[in-house]
């Protein structure tokens, strides 16, 4: 009785040990084929350089144009996002004011306790100031007087956001007998952010469709490796291939004209920006700023890749999904 | 293995290629299909390898009801059958070894055993040696003999040939179906379409007549 039932133990356990070696070859056997279709999609992309070299260079422009409007937005946006602090109030005096005045008000209002800085620019510091970084020296020097107003800049205690107190501190500055003319300087870099907003909205929209053509033309490019490989597929399907056995090399190829583009694009960008870098300095120290010249970041790079190889296979994907079914045995 | 009850094909351009067509075939049965060029031959054969369907009738294939497999059944059941062409139907641009080894690819056989029942597969149609070799390197006999090793590589169930010898001369024909004749006695279910009576009166085996579509002899 025992030893029955011992037995049957035994014979089932190696039952399972074989049921379990039949699944671990079934997998071995299942990524095999996939390291050979990875590697055969490649091998084929590799022997027919032309052919590929050309629909990848296509892919790339549609990647490069993406990526580098990407590059510069987002160094628009470093530039913009150093004024973002700045909420700062400029009074413009009237020109009968004479400095002695402007100070007396200068000290006055650095009192208030809405009020954390005040600076007092004289005319005279701001023709000099003109003077060195506009480039028109000889110019003002013709002029026979000074047409600048002294200028007193006021930081406000909130400096980060524009608050009804702040509104209130405007309009009330503005009212002072000397002040000819109060202006916040938030107002402007409030105009250049939405306009900022809006270029990033018009690079996603142009991401978006560059990322369409891209999907389009790597699905047109597998439409015809499909066709040029008609009978390899028909008779596959004829010795018993399923659908995603067939599909897989080409979704491979796909991902090789993905991934490929992206990097051949992030090189085009990187020659963009090594090229505009030289120049976009010089003006940023014309206008006595620094400015470093962004590029793509690490994980920038790799998501770039990474849709790039997505659009690659999904185009393929979505072009064998309707191509195979067509082409079936006669 | 095989039954047809009462199948009717109709093209929707060419009209009816099979009418009221019904037989039963054995496990381990050897028959020829014969009839006149458009009598429905090829159309017998392409409802079984489910590359068409048929409009009515009821057809079965080792126990499962043809028509109501779906998409995703059709490779599995293909599997079970080993296809041989006229025309071969190889590819030029693999190897020898490649073309045979193609069936047991598709069914995910494992890389160690692929080139153990590929050689066991050439042996058998007598063209072992010849692996590296491409198909347009071969006459046309041999060439079918590769066709041969490619639809029996995966010992299927039954084999189904369309004209196999529709391109070779009557010797290489006689050796071919003689090819036939010994999987048929290991087993496999053999139907044969061929137009070629002198042979098939030769061979000796149950025979099909299709004449416009209708089974008109047995």
């Amino acid at each position: 009785m025992k030893t029955t039932s011992q037995q049957r133990n035994r014979q089932e356990h190696r039952k399972a040990r074989r049921f379990d070696r039949g699944i671990a070859v079934k997998l071995l056997a299942y990524l095999d084929s996939h390291g050979q279709a990875f590697f055969s999609s490649l091998g084929r992309l590799l022997r027919m350089p032309f052919t590929s070299l050309m629909a990848i260079a296509v892919l790339a422009i549609a990647i490069a144009l993406a990526g580098g409007f990407y590059i510069i937005v987002a160094n628009m946006q470093q530039l913009t996002g150093s004024l973002e602090s700045s909420n700062q109030i400029s009074l413009f005096l009237k020109s009968n004011v004479s400095q002695q005045q402007g100070r007396t008000l200068a000290d006055k209002l650095a009192a208030r306790a809405d009020i954390r800085r005040v600076k007092l620019i004289s005319k005279q510091q701001a023709l000099e100031e003109f003077k060195k970084y506009s480039g028109f020296g000889d110019a003002l020097k013709a002029l026979q007087q000074n047409p600048l107003p002294h200028v007193i800049q006021v930081l406000p205690e909130n400096i980060l956001f524009e608050t009804p107190e702040i509104k209130q501190l405007l309009e009330e500055l503005q009212q002072l007998p000397e002040v000819d003319f109060a202006q916040m300087d938030m107002q402007w870099v409030k105009r250049l952010q939405a306009i900022m907003q809006l270029a990033r909205r018009g690079v996603m929209l142009l991401s978006f469709l560059l990322g369409l053509a891209v999907l389009f033309i790597t699905g047109n490019t597998i439409r015809l490796e499909l066709q040029s490989r008609r009978d390899e597929v028909v008779i596959a399907k004829l010795v018993g291939a399923t659908h995603a056995f067939i599909q897989r090399p080409f979704l491979y190829s796909g991902f090789w004209y993905g991934f490929f583009a992206g990097v051949i694009a992030w090189l085009v960008v990187l020659c963009m920006v090594l090229l505009l870098e030289q120049p976009v300095e010089r003006i940023a120290s014309l206008y006595d700023g620094y400015f470093q010249v962004l590029f793509f970041g690490v994980g920038e790079t790799l998501l770039l890749l990474l849709i790039s190889a997505v659009l690659g296979v999904l185009g393929a994907w979505l072009v064998l999904n309707y191509q195979l079914r067509q082409l079936q045995p006669q | 293995m095989l039954r047809f009850d009462h199948v009717c094909k109709r093209y929707p351009d060419a009209g009816d290629a099979l009418m009221d067509v019904s037989f039963h075939l054995g496990y381990g049965e050897m028959a020829f299909l014969t009839g006149h060029s458009g009598a429905g031959k090829s159309t017998l054969l392409k409802l079984i390898a489910v590359i068409e369907r048929c409009t009515r009738g009821q057809l079965f294939f080792d126990g499962q009801n043809l028509n109501r497999a779906g998409e995703r059944q059709i490779p599995f059941i293909r599997r079970k059958l080993g296809l041989i062409f006229q025309d071969y139907k190889l590819l030029n641009d693999r190897t020898i070894f490649d073309n045979v080894a193609l069936p047991l690819i598709v069914a995910g056989y494992s890389p160690q055993e692929i080139p153990r029942r590929v050689r066991a597969a050439l042996d058998k149609v007598g063209l072992l040696g010849q692996e590296k070799k491409f198909p347009l390197l071969l006459s046309g006999g041999e060439q079918q003999r590769v066709g041969i090793a490619r639809a029996v590589v995966h010992k299927p169930a039954m084999i189904l040939a369309d004209e196999p010898t529709g391109n070779l001369d009557p010797e290489l024909s006689l050796e071919i179906m003689r090819l036939f004749e010994q999987f048929k006695q290991v087993g496999v279910t053999v139907l044969i379409a061929s137009h070629d009576i002198d042979l098939i009166t030769q061979m000796g085996y149950r025979t099909l007549r299709l004449d416009h579509g209708r089974l008109a002899a047995d």
